[in-house]
């Protein structure tokens, strides 16, 4: 029997590189004009995955997304660094799912997936910052959910220990697996790409993929089953497609501002005597200090 | 029944946590406009007497949940009583404050109720919303404000269709306000025992270390914060001698806590503490977009940095380009010197 652990990652605009035509008219995010990256703390998750895997010899690691097709990128990216299968799930019915939409179709990925030992998801992810997804993911699988998940410390008999970080210490918790964590950014970075990984996943691909490769290509696919990248559309996950999309999505967005940032008529001062004698009057004067 | 409910966080200590006292100072807001009542949820142990807390921010009715399980926080069962409590008086609207407790309970609760929830958000108001396509108007719905796309866009966010409309904020967001004449709070005692099952005890902490809250810089009104670039945690001694002569308090970047120049309860960020002073010393710190999160709201900001292209440029109103090791000790210097 082996130990199933299931990563749930997302591959995101890079928030941090954010240009003027990056959102559509309704208010959701125009993914295709963004670099898109593996969500930082969802590699977090990943090499907590790993290391639960290095753990024991029984161990497998699935990556699990959901995303547009070109996500599938993220999955390679897992399978360099030790993960041993990929899924994506991907659908235009998916496009505009709040966080309780994407979890219901996260969660029927994973019970599709069933019997797994346990979920591992970074804590949230730099597009939507809400860490939700995690905790709804679990709650509609069924499972009890540990947050803020920073270290693991191995296993007692079946459950699983981990080291929690919180505000202003740590706890450690044990649970029955399976159960669900979310895992901080404190948590240890995701190791390298492996060369000999590399070479062996570098030609995985996902149905879509495949269909704009040539013949001869096909052919080297076919003889190689982990190249593989399995992808589930609506009617894999026979999901209800009212829970999905805009239409199952609670939140709305009803405007969106861009935030300029309006270049502050600031002063550069130089670290002179005089500039900092003037500048601590000028502040004492007008009260800010003293 | 419309109402606003706040679920209100226990301390270490054993008192109500400050985010819960803001957002019930909110919440009063809230209700005030709306013409309905606070409600507060406590879960936890040994909770008696900690309707005192609560009745000076006009909170109408404590629900009371008092369990020796119950504390600390785990998610299932807390997760229980909130669902079932909200699902029972109908909650309208449902504050929760964004600390690793509300952020771990509130999406839980949030799919039981298959409601909307949103995080982290700056600001919440009450207004209407039209919908044209079919000719309908909302009234009285709560909009959810909040940054979104690594604090690139500000999103208004709505629940129009599905209650309770939930939402999450962040410590220090709202101000704390006592109520100018204090209510008399009802008090409701919820039987624990029908809200929970024992398959909600399934997760058990084996050790706890937290530490007393020695230090909360979130009310200061001057801060001194370094960043990576102050180096090393002796070279923060240069920012203690400044703001203990300014009355400001130390704080720091993720970076250096990270570094180990600093402790997490001084950080101030995204994943720290949100500060609102009315000056802000930002010393070698180049900004990134989680820091400024955390204190962009500063009245005034003087950046000391050597870097003149660091992100942080952009928000200061004094940018000084210069050493820490030169600029601090002038600036307490001359700070002395025109304070007489």
């Amino acid at each position: 029997m082996s130990f199933r652990i299931i990563v749930l990652a997302k591959q995101v605009p890079d928030t941090r590189n954010v240009g003027k035509d990056a959102m559509k008219a309704d208010g959701t995010v125009n993914r295709a004009a963004l670099p898109a990256i593996f969500n930082p703390e969802d590699l977090n998750a990943l090499e907590f995955a790993l290391r639960v895997k290095d753990s024991r010899d029984d161990a497998e690691v699935i990556i699990v997304t959901m995303g547009p097709p070109r996500a599938a990128e993220i999955i390679r990216e897992s399978l360099y660094r030790g993960a041993d299968h990929g899924y994506l799930i991907t659908d235009r019915k998916f496009a505009g799912s709040d966080t309780l939409a994407t979890s219901y179709a996260i969660s029927l990925a994973v019970k599709k997936l069933a019997p797994f030992d346990l979920v591992v998801s970074g804590r949230q992810a730099i597009d939507g910052d809400t860490a939700q997804v995690g905790p709804q993911a679990a709650e509609k699988i069924g499972i009890p959910q540990i947050t803020y998940a920073e270290e693991f410390l191995g296993f007692n008999k079946n459950k699983i220990q981990v080291k929690r970080r919180l505000e202003r210490g740590v706890e450690v918790v044990e649970a029955v697996c399976p159960v669900l964590l979310t895992v901080h950014s404190s948590a240890p970075d995701c190791r390298v790409r492996n060369a000999k990984r590399m070479m062996k996943y570098k030609h995985a691909k996902t149905d879509i993929e495949l269909q704009e490769l040539s013949e001869d290509y096909l052919e080297l696919f076919e003889s190689r089953p982990y190249l593989k990248i399995n992808q589930w559309s609506v009617e894999d996950l026979k999901a209800d497609v009212s829970l999905l999309g805009l239409g199952g999505s609670p939140t709305k967005v009803k405007k969106i501002e861009s935030v300029v940032f309006t270049q502050k008529e600031s002063k550069t001062l130089s670290d002179s005597d005089r500039d900092i004698n003037n500048l601590m009057k000028t502040l004492i004067n007008s009260h800010v200090l003293g | 029944m419309k109402n606003v409910f706040v679920y209100c966080e226990i301390t270490e200590e054993g008192h109500i946590a400050d985010v819960s006292l803001e957002l019930c100072s909110k919440g009063r807001k809230l209700a005030d406009e709306l013409k309905v009542n606070l409600e507060a949820i406590v879960i936890g142990h040994k909770l008696k007497g900690i309707q005192e807390e609560l009745a000076p921010f006009g909170v109408d009715t404590v629900y009371l949940a008092d369990d020796k399980r119950l504390f600390p926080f785990t998610t299932l069962p807390h997760a229980s009583i909130f669902s079932k409590l909200l699902k029972e008086q109908e909650g309208d609207i449902v504050l929760v404050g964004a600390t690793s407790i509300g952020r771990d309970l509130a999406p839980r609760v949030a799919s039981t109720l298959r409601c909307g929830l949103t995080a982290d958000c700056t600001s919440l108001e009450i207004g209407d919303h039209y919908v044209k396509k079919t000719d309908t108007t909302y009234k009285d719905l709560l909009y959810q404000i909040r940054p979104a796309f690594g604090g690139n866009i500000v999103a208004t966010i709505i629940n129009p269709d599905m209650h309770p409309q939930m939402a999450t904020v962040r410590e220090g967001v709202m101000k704390k306000e006592e109520v100018k004449r204090k209510k008399l709070i009802e008090i409701v005692d919820i039987d624990v025992k029908k809200y929970v099952s024992d398959s909600d005890f399934v997760v058990n902490i084996i050790e706890r270390h937290i530490e007393a809250q020695k230090v909360n810089i979130k009310g200061a009104q001057i801060i001194v914060a370094g960043g990576y670039g102050v180096g090393s945690k002796d070279n923060f001694k240069m920012l203690y001698k400044l703001a203990d002569a300014i009355g400001g308090e130390v704080g720091a970047t993720r970076a250096a806590v990270d570094a180990g120049f600093e402790e997490h309860e001084r950080q101030i960020g995204q994943t720290g503490v949100t500060v609102r002073p009315k000056l802000y010393i930002a010393c070698g710190i180049s900004g990134a977009v989680q820091h400024r999160a955390g204190m962009d709201q500063s009245a005034q900001i003087i950046s000391i940095n050597t870097d003149e292209e660091a992100p942080i440029t952009n928000i200061a109103d004094y940018n000084i380009t210069g050493r820490l090791e030169d600029v601090l000790p002038k600036m307490l210097k001359y700070f002395k010197q025109n304070s007489k």
